[in-house]
């Protein structure tokens, strides 16, 4: 017990050290470019969009291709909210009509920026790299896969370094996957020629399927288990991934070195225990327990059997 | 001389037998899954799930049978509580149990016709049937179908609260259980309760 309560407090330090680090983003102030930005969001955020036609004088109204519509507000949430989008994108995006050639324009990765930056260094994005070569994103598909599939730089959020509650991390990590792996996206079968069954189906063996999806992310069952990273990249073949609910339901609950390691510090301070942690927001069965009840619960019990036995003990020697 | 009585009717012997048998499935998954360990599994987790899920259920329904059973049969008489003069009549008979009952005094309160249990028993079964079983029922079901509890309750999960209800009532009835198993013994012979509550007949003491 005692070991265990040591084994959390350390815990807590190393995360409280790693939280209170100064945020990279400072999600506070007025984005630094709203008014650029605003000129390529007049058309880049809605479904329609309208110009003047040069040549006819007349105002045109086109559809927006929809992989070209972002949100703003999503956008200034995102971690790159200070951008300019001619900061990645090329000035040349500036006139309207856009060049065509501008189409072939390439995309940056993550590691492009952040690789092999101090600044970055704590999100181990080389790590992260190297990770996710291993995962099978990266070993069934070709380079087509790359970090973009899953995290679109004009929204990504870092959910675990903030003060997101486990509710909110599970529900946009878990959209990352279903953008994809909902049998009923496009995006799926942009890179794949199999059809998915529904996901509740693969995933019947789980008594009541919604209420795991929306308490614990994909990633808690299908990456390695012994993942040491921050957020795993290594995504396993399926038929690796946990099928044991007794990895997350007992009281040495992996989830503690997963999902629930994010628990913002406030949440800490207030409560101390990592049982509280738990018990704060989720309900697991055989992990979530209490300790006053679990005593109280055995001392009862043997002073009942105590009682009989006593009572037994007078019966036959009065007999 | 051996009187019998009748006291145990077909329903109540049918209600009480599937009712005996969920409750011990009850038990036995509960403590598995509450103390669910990886290297000591008592039941493997997804099975001890479905059993629990399923005898609860099915005890469930059949409180439905004690509940009718009682209303239509003159049954429910046997557990009318008199608040007047309760205290003393529970006194006594714990004093019976405790002294009485081995210096070979005769129970305070025989079973007969019109009572067929003592008040401290009477007590039990009232409690643990129309306060500890209904919590369980309620709390079971919440449990199953979780999107109908309130999700913060003083920032402590409501799903958790329900469950240390569910947790505590069920230590309660553990305990009701060892007694009421060890009290059944005290019948005629050991086992004449037993029998009672199989056939039908009471054995009253000589
Ligand atoms: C698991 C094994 C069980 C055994 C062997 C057992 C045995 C007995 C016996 C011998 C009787 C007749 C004596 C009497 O009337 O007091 C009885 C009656 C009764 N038992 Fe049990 N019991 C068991 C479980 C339970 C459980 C789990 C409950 C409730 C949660 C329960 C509730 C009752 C009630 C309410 C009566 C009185 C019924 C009536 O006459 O109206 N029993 N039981």
């Amino acid at each position: 017990m005692l070991k265990k309560s040591i084994l959390a407090l350390l815990f807590t330090f190393s995360i409280s050290s790693m939280l209170t680090a100064k945020m990279i983003v400072n999600m506070d102030d007025e984005p630094a470019h709203m008014e650029d930005n605003k000129l390529c969001f007049d058309c880049h955020s809605k479904a329609v969009y309208q110009y003047e036609n040069e040549f006819s004088g007349k105002i045109e109204r086109k559809a927006m291709n929809p992989n070209f519509i972002f949100k703003p507000e999503e956008f200034y949430s995102g971690v790159h909210r200070h951008f300019s989008c001619t900061d990645c994108h090329s000035p040349d995006y500036e006139t309207f009509p856009h060049d065509a050639e501008l189409r072939l324009e390439e995309m940056y990765s993550c590691l492009d920026c952040h690789g092999g930056d101090e600044t970055y260094a704590r999100f181990h994005f080389e790590t992260i790299e190297e990770e996710f070569q291993k995962s099978v994103h990266a070993t069934k598909h070709d380079e087509s896969f790359n970090c973009w599939m899953c995290h679109d730089p004009h929204s990504f959020k870092i959910m675990t370094h903030g003060n997101y509650k486990i509710s909110e991390i599970v529900e946009y990590d878990n959209n990352t996957c279903f953008s994809c792996h909902d049998y009923k996206t496009v995006k799926f079968q942009r890179i794949s020629d199999s059809i998915k069954p529904p996901l509740e189906e693969i995933h019947d063996f789980l008594p009541n399927f919604e209420l795991h999806f929306s308490a614990v992310r994909c990633l808690e069952c299908h990456t390695d288990t012994k993942d040491t990273m921050w957020v795993a990249h290594n995504i396993l073949p399926k038929e690796k991934a946990v099928k044991n609910c007794v990895e997350c339901h007992s009281t040495n609950t992996m989830l503690t070195a997963k999902l629930y390691k994010y628990q913002n510090i406030e949440a800490r301070k207030d409560r101390g225990t990592f049982n509280a942690v738990l018990l704060n927001e989720a309900y697991v069965i055989g992990a979530n327990r209490n300790i006053y009840l679990n005593i109280v619960s055995i001392a009862l019990f043997l002073l009942s059997l105590l009682g009989v036995a006593v009572h037994v003990f007078f019966r036959i020697k009065k007999k | 001389m051996t009187e019998k009585l009748y006291l145990y009717p077909i329903w109540l012997r049918i209600w009480h037998a599937i009712n005996a048998l969920m409750f011990l499935v009850l038990l036995v998954t509960g403590v598995s899954l509450q103390y669910s360990n990886i290297d000591f599994p008592l039941i493997r987790f997804d099975y001890a799930v479905t059993y629990h899920n399923i005898a609860g259920i099915i005890l469930s329904i059949n409180y439905l049978i004690f509940v009718l059973g009682n209303l239509t049969t003159g049954n429910a008489r046997f557990y009318k509580l008199k608040i007047k003069g309760l205290f003393q009549s529970l006194m006594k008979q714990a004093n019976y149990y405790m002294f009485g009952t081995f210096k070979g005094e005769e129970t305070p309160f025989p079973v007969n016709a019109d009572r067929k249990f003592n008040p401290l028993q009477k007590v039990a079964y009232v409690v643990t049937m129309y306060v500890f079983i209904p919590i369980m029922i309620i709390t079971g079901l919440a449990l199953l179908f979780p999107e109908t509890i309130v999700e913060n309750v003083f920032n402590l999960s409501g799903i958790y609260l329900t469950a240390l209800l569910h947790g505590i009532v069920s230590i309660m009835l553990l305990l009701f259980l060892v007694i009421h198993l060890y009290f059944s013994t005290m019948g005629k012979t050991p086992i004449s309760n037993f029998k009672s509550i199989v056939n039908g007949y009471h054995e009253a003491h000589d």
